[in-house]
C-alpha cells in the first residue's frame, strides 16, 4: 500500500488530497477533497492525468493579423500538451469567428476539440 | 457630452459587472456611462487566456476572454454604452468626472455615482530595488503576459521568475508551453504567494523549481539579461540574501510577480479615504467609499484572487448606486468600524452601516501568515461572538470570508455596539 | 561631403556645442556610439542646474558653471524646457561644519554667484520643514535650479537637426586619419570627413584623444560611478529645493532634491570603477543612499522608491576642466574630463569651445534663417504640460492626442507620433521615455512599454522584433517560434 499527496487543480481552493494506491497502483481511497471532482481529479490524475490546454493562434483581421485565444473543449493527456502545442503553433484563423467555433475538430483524442474563446468581427 | 446619472470607471470584470446590476436593478442604459482606457472592454482578462475563472459565477472553468466575453455580452444586451480608449484624467468628490478619448475629446462630466473599477498594476522592480545593471529583458509577468498573448512575440527564452504570484505562474506554464526553459521560480516568503493549484499545474506539472525564501540579488547584462543572481533568505535576519548562498543563473529573462497594487490615483486625487492595509479606499458593506456616491469595487478596491469575487463585488457597488440614484437607499442607523485582530491582515469592508433593510453582510478578509487548523471570529467589541468557523489551512494567497447574518445585525442596531473585531485562532495556541 | 566640423560624442557638451554651431555658417555633424543624445552621464546625473560656488576661483570649472547656470535658464525659455528656479541648501551638522561653508560662500562669491547667504536654523527649518532636527546651518544659494538634463539635451539637439546638423547615431569612432583637408574619422565601417574635430566623448573621451592621434595625452580618465533612487511622485513635494550635505571627511555627501518633473531623487555615492560604461547598482551602494539620505531628511519614505540607477562620471586626474586646442593633432580640440558640474556648465562650455574653434581658424558667420526652436514649426507640444483648454483644443485638432498611451504619466498617442516624426525619431522604448516620460512612471512601463513597442513597430514598419530598449542587443521579443527549433 502507498499514499501520493495532491494538490486538486478543479477549483482555486487548491484541497490537499492524499490518495493511498494498492500494490496494484489501484485507488483505495481519497481523503482532504471536498466535493466530489476533488474524488474524480485524484482519481484521474493517478491513473491518467489530464489538462485544459489553452493558447494563441494568429488570427487574419481586417485591422490586420491579432491573436486569437483558443483552448481545448476537454481536459486532454497531460503527456500530449506539447504535441498538442506543435500543432496550435502551426495553426492559423480567420475572422470573423466567435466564442466556441471550433477551429480543429477531434484535436488530440477523437471528441475534443480546439475552440476560439473570444469574438472578433 | 452630457452628464450622466452613472459613471462607471474601468470596463473590466468589475465595471461590466457593475454595469450590468445597476442596469438590473432599475436604472436606464442611457443614464449609464462606462469608460474604459483599452480599445476594447474586458480588462486585463483579455489576456488572461488561460482557464479557471467562472467556476463560482457561472458553474463552468472559463478563460479570461470567455469570462470577460460574457460581461461584454451582458452590457451589450441592456444596451448600456461602453466608451473605449477612455481614460480617466481626475476625479472630484462631487463627483465630477475628467476624461479623454479620441471619440469626445477632453470632457468633464458630473454624475449622480460614481463607481470604481479601475483594477490594479504589478509591483516593480523598481520598488523592490533590486541591484545590478538596467537591460531589456525585465519585465513585470503580465507585461510579459501582453507580449505573448496579446501582441503573439516571446519575451525571452531562458527565464527566471521572482515571486510565485499567480500571474507568474500562469506564465511559467505558458511561455514553457511556448518553447522557453523556465529556470527557476524564486519566492522570497517562506510560502507561495499564489494558488495552490496553480503550483501544482504551473510548475509540478514541467518540473520547474520553486525556491521558497530565495531572491533575486542581482541582474546581470548591458544589452539584454545575461543572467541574475539569486540566494536564500535568512527569515530571521529581515528576509537578507545569506552570504555564500549565491548562485548566478544565466538567463535572458527575469519575470516579477511580486505583488499587485490597487491603482488609486484618482481616488487620492478626490481625497477619498484609502486604508493601509488594502491601498484601496475604506468602504462599508455597499463598497461606498468615505465620498458620498462613489463607490468602488473589484481590484481597486483589493487585490482579489478570484475574478468571481470581483463580480460579486461589483454587483453589489453597482446595486447600491443604482439605489442611490433611484432614491432607494435605506437611511443608515448606525455606522460599526470592523478592526482586524490577531492573525487578520486586512478586512473589506471596513464599516458596516446599520440600516433598516439589513440584509446579511460578507467580509472578506486575508490572513497574515500561513496558519494550520484555525478558527475564525467576529466578535462585537464587547465580547460577544457572531460568527465562529473552523478550516483546515489559511494562508495569506488566499481570500476568507465569513458571512454575518442580518438578523444578528439587526439586534445589534438597538444594542450597545462599537464596533465589531475579527480574528483567528490557531488549534492549540492562544490569541485574543 | 566635407564637414567643417565633427563633434564626437552626443552629450550635453557635444550636443550644446552642436546647436551653437547651427547658428552660424558651418556645416556640423555629431558622431554618437549610442543610438540617442545623452546616453552617458547626461541621462544620469543629479538633474541639477548648480549655482558655482563649489569650483575653485579661477578655474574654467567656476567661469563655466555660473554662466552655465544663467544660460541654462535662457535655454531652457527658448526650447520650452522646464528650468525650475529652486535654490539649493549646502546642510551643516553642526559648529564644525561651519568654516565649510564659509569657505564655499566665499568661493561662490568670487565665482560671481548670486544672492548667497549662510542661514541659520530657524531659517532653514522655515524654508524645508522635513529637514533633519540635527541640520543648524546651510549656505543658501537661490540661483541653484533644477531640470531634466537629457530632456534639454534632447531639445538642444532637436534645435541643432532643425538647423542643419546631422547626427550619426551608432557610430563608434575606431579609427581616423588626418590629411592636408582635415580628418577622415571611421567607425570601421562608415567614414565621416571634417576640417575640425571636437572630442566630447564623456568618459571615453582620453581613449577617444588616443585615437584622434595624441601621443602621451596628458589626461585619464577614472570613471566614478554613482547611484540614485527615484521616489514616487507622492514623495515630490517633501523638499522644495536640493538639499547637499556639507562636504567633510565623514564622506561625500547625499543629496534629497526635488525633480523638475515632481519626484524625489536621492544620491549619489562616489566609487572609482574600472569600466565607464558599468552602470550597475549595488546592494550596499543602495543600503547607503539610504542611510545618506536619511541623515538629511531622517523621514524620507524610501519605500516609496519607483526605481534606483547609477551613473558615470569622467573624473580627470586634473582638477579643472581640459578644454584645449591639440598641441600634436591641428584641428582638434578636446573637452576631456567634464565631471560635474559639467551639466550645469554645459551651455557656456559649449560657448568656450566654439571660441577654441575660431582660435582654431573656423570662420563662423551668423546664419539668417536660424530657427530657435526645437522644430521648425515652433516647440513640441506635449498634451500633459498643457491647461484644459489646450488639452481639449489639442484632441479636437488631433484625436490622437484624446489616446492615453502610458497612464502613469498620462502621454497620449499623438505625443509618441510626434516623436515618430521628431527630427531625431524616437525609436526605442528608452528614446520615448526619455523624451516624454511614457514608462517613467509608477509602473514602470509595465503596463504602456507593450504599446509604445507596438506602435514603433507599425509606425517604423520594424517589426515588433527588431524593437529595442536602448539599442544594440537590448531586444525586447523574438518572433514566436512554429515549434520547429
Amino acid at each position: 500500500m502507498t499514499t501520493r499527496e495532491l494538490t486538486c487543480v478543479v477549483c482555486p481552493a487548491g484541497c490537499r488530497m492524499t490518495v493511498t494506491l494498492d500494490e496494484g497502483g489501484a485507488v483505495l481511497s481519497v481523503e482532504g477533497n471536498t466535493c466530489k471532482r476533488g474524488k474524480d481529479y485524484a482519481i484521474s490524475e493517478i491513473t491518467h492525468p489530464v489538462r485544459t490546454l489553452t493558447s494563441t493562434v494568429p488570427l487574419t483581421t481586417a485591422e490586420g493579423e491579432k491573436m486569437l485565444p483558443v483552448r481545448t473543449d476537454k481536459a486532454i493527456p497531460k503527456e500530449k500538451l506539447f504535441e498538442a502545442m506543435a500543432i496550435i503553433r502551426k495553426s492559423k484563423a480567420s475572422a470573423p469567428v466567435h466564442t466556441g467555433d471550433v477551429l480543429i475538430p477531434d484535436f488530440i483524442e477523437p471528441g475534443t476539440n480546439l475552440v476560439a474563446c473570444k469574438d472578433f468581427a | 457630452m452630457t452628464d450622466k446619472k452613472l459613471i462607471i470607471i474601468g470596463g473590466g470584470p468589475a465595471g461590466l459587472a457593475a454595469a450590468v446590476a445597476a442596469r438590473d436593478r432599475g436604472l436606464d442604459p442611457e443614464d449609464i456611462l462606462v469608460l474604459e482606457r483599452d480599445s476594447e472592454p474586458g480588462g486585463i482578462l483579455n489576456q488572461c487566456i488561460h482557464a479557471g475563472f467562472g467556476l463560482h459565477r457561472f458553474g463552468e472553468e472559463l478563460t479570461g476572454p470567455e469570462y470577460s466575453g460574457r460581461y461584454i455580452e451582458m452590457a451589450r444586451e441592456r444596451n448600456i454604452p461602453i466608451l473605449t480608449n477612455a481614460m480617466a484624467l481626475n476625479l472630484s468628490a462631487d463627483r465630477e468626472v475628467t476624461f479623454v478619448s479620441p471619440e469626445t475629446g477632453y470632457t468633464t462630466i458630473r454624475a449622480e455615482a460614481v463607481i470604481l473599477a479601475m483594477g490594479c498594476r504589478e509591483r516593480t522592480r523598481g520598488a523592490l530595488g533590486t541591484p545590478g545593471t538596467r537591460p531589456s529583458g525585465v519585465y513585470t509577468a503580465g507585461c510579459a503576459q501582453r507580449y505573448v498573448n496579446i501582441e503573439g512575440f516571446m519575451p525571452g527564452h531562458r527565464v527566471v521568475i521572482l515571486g510565485s504570484g499567480d500571474i507568474g505562474l500562469i506564465m511559467a506554464r505558458r511561455m514553457t508551453l511556448e518553447g522557453a526553459k523556465v529556470l527557476a521560480v524564486c519566492e522570497i516568503m517562506p510560502y507561495s504567494g499564489g494558488l495552490a493549484r496553480n503550483i501544482a499545474q504551473c510548475l509540478d506539472d514541467f518540473g520547474i523549481p520553486l525556491k521558497l525564501s530565495h531572491t533575486v540579488t542581482e541582474i546581470h547584462g548591458r544589452d539584454r539579461v545575461e543572467a541574475v543572481t539569486i540566494a536564500a533568505v535568512d527569515e530571521a535576519n529581515g528576509r537578507r540574501p545569506i552570504p555564500g548562498t549565491e548562485e548566478t543563473i544565466p538567463c535572458d529573462t527575469l519575470l516579477l510577480s511580486v505583488g499587485l497594487i490597487p491603482e488609486n490615483e484618482l481616488t487620492r486625487g478626490a481625497g477619498i479615504s484609502i486604508s493601509g492595509a488594502t491601498s484601496g479606499a475604506d468602504v462599508n458593506q455597499f463598497r461606498e467609499t468615505s465620498a458620498p456616491g462613489i463607490y468602488a469595487c473589484g481590484n481597486v478596491l483589493h487585490v482579489h484572487d478570484l475574478v468571481d469575487y470581483v463580480s460579486e463585488e461589483a454587483v453589489i457597488a453597482g446595486c447600491a448606486a443604482a439605489d442611490r440614484i433611484l432614491g432607494k437607499s435605506a437611511p443608515v442607523l448606525k455606522s460599526l468600524p470592523v478592526s482586524t485582530g490577531f492573525g487578520i491582515r486586512y478586512t473589506v469592508p471596513e464599516r458596516i452601516d446599520l440600516t433598516e433593510a439589513q440584509e446579511d453582510v460578507r467580509i472578506f478578509f486575508r490572513v497574515r501568515d500561513v496558519y494550520k487548523k484555525v478558527q475564525f471570529f467576529i466578535e462585537t467589541e464587547e465580547g460577544e461572538v457572531l460568527v465562529k468557523r473552523a478550516k483546515s489551512a489559511a494562508a495569506p494567497g488566499e481570500m476568507e470570508s465569513l458571512t454575518i447574518p442580518a438578523d444578528k445585525l439587526k439586534e445589534l442596531a438597538g444594542a450597545d455596539c462599537a464596533g465589531l473585531k475579527i480574528y483567528l485562532k490557531e488549534a492549540g495556541g492562544s490569541a485574543s | 561631403m566635407l564637414y567643417d566640423v565633427l563633434i564626437i560624442g552626443a552629450g550635453c557638451t557635444g550636443v550644446m556645442t552642436a546647436r551653437l554651431l547651427s547658428m552660424k555658417n558651418v556645416k556640423v555633424a555629431v558622431a554618437e556610439a549610442r543610438c540617442d543624445v545623452a546616453m552617458g552621464a547626461t541621462c544620469a546625473n543629479s538633474a541639477i542646474v548648480h549655482a558655482g560656488y563649489d569650483a575653485k576661483p579661477g578655474t574654467l570649472k567656476a567661469k563655466l558653471n555660473v554662466r552655465g547656470n544663467t544660460l541654462m535658464k535662457a535655454l531652457g525659455a527658448q526650447l520650452g524646457v522646464e528650468v525650475k528656479n529652486v535654490g539649493s541648501h549646502v546642510v551643516g551638522f553642526g559648529e564644525e561644519d561651519l568654516p565649510k561653508l564659509k569657505e564655499l560662500y566665499e568661493r561662490g562669491i568670487a565665482n560671481g554667484v548670486p544672492g548667497l547667504e549662510i542661514i541659520g536654523q530657524d531659517a532653514l527649518r522655515r524654508m524645508e520643514p522635513r529637514i533633519s532636527e540635527e541640520a543648524t546651518h546651510s549656505l543658501w544659494a537661490p540661483s541653484a535650479a533644477i531640470t531634466c538634463p537629457y530632456g534639454i539635451t534632447i531639445a538642444a539637439a532637436e534645435n541643432a537637426v532643425t538647423n542643419g546638423v546631422d547626427f550619426y547615431f551608432n557610430f563608434k569612432v575606431s579609427a581616423s586619419v588626418r590629411d592636408g583637408e582635415g580628418f577622415a574619422v571611421s567607425d570601421g565601417e562608415k567614414t565621416i570627413r571634417a576640417r575640425y574635430v571636437v572630442n566630447c566623448a564623456g568618459v571615453h573621451s582620453a581613449e577617444l584623444a588616443g585615437i584622434l592621434g595624441e601621443r602621451d595625452f596628458p589626461i585619464t580618465i577614472t570613471p566614478r560611478r554613482g547611484e540614485y533612487y527615484i521616489l514616487d511622485k507622492n514623495a515630490g513635494h517633501l523638499a522644495n529645493s536640493t538639499l547637499f550635505v556639507c562636504p567633510s571627511d565623514r564622506g561625500k555627501g547625499i543629496l534629497v532634491s526635488p525633480t523638475v518633473d515632481g519626484n524625489l531623487i536621492v544620491g549619489p555615492n562616489a566609487y572609482p570603477i574600472e569600466d565607464g560604461d558599468d552602470r550597475a547598482t549595488t546592494a550596499a551602494g543602495l543600503a547607503e543612499i539610504t542611510a545618506g539620505a536619511k541623515r538629511i531628511m531622517p523621514t524620507v519614505p524610501m519605500n516609496m522608491a519607483i526605481t534606483s540607477f547609477a551613473g558615470v562620471r569622467a573624473t580627470p586626474n586634473i582638477y579643472d576642466f581640459y578644454l584645449k586646442r591639440s598641441e600634436q593633432v591641428p584641428g582638434l580640440i578636446h573637452a576631456v574630463g567634464v565631471e560635474s558640474p559639467g551639466f550645469a556648465s554645459s551651455p557656456a562650455t559649449a560657448e568656450y569651445l566654439v571660441g577654441l574653434l575660431e582660435e582654431a581658424g573656423l570662420k563662423l558667420t551668423d546664419k539668417e534663417s536660424y530657427i530657435p526652436t526645437r522644430r521648425p514649426d515652433g516647440n513640441h507640444i506635449q498634451f500633459n504640460r498643457l491647461s484644459e483648454e489646450e488639452k481639449a483644443e489639442l484632441c479636437r485638432k488631433n484625436p490622437a492626442y484624446g489616446k492615453i498611451v502610458c497612464r502613469c504619466e498620462t502621454v497620449t498617442e499623438g505625443d509618441l507620433l510626434d516623436m515618430l516624426d521628431a527630427p531625431i525619431p524616437a525609436v526605442t522604448i528608452d528614446m520615448m521615455k526619455k523624451r516624454l516620460r511614457a514608462g517613467m512612471g509608477r509602473c514602470q512601463g509595465g503596463f504602456c512599454s507593450p504599446r509604445v513597442a507596438a506602435l514603433i513597430a507599425e509606425r517604423t514598419g520594424m517589426g515588433l522584433e527588431n524593437v529595442t530598449k536602448h539599442g544594440g542587443g537590448s531586444w525586447l521579443v523574438t518572433k514566436r517560434t512554429d515549434g520547429e527549433e
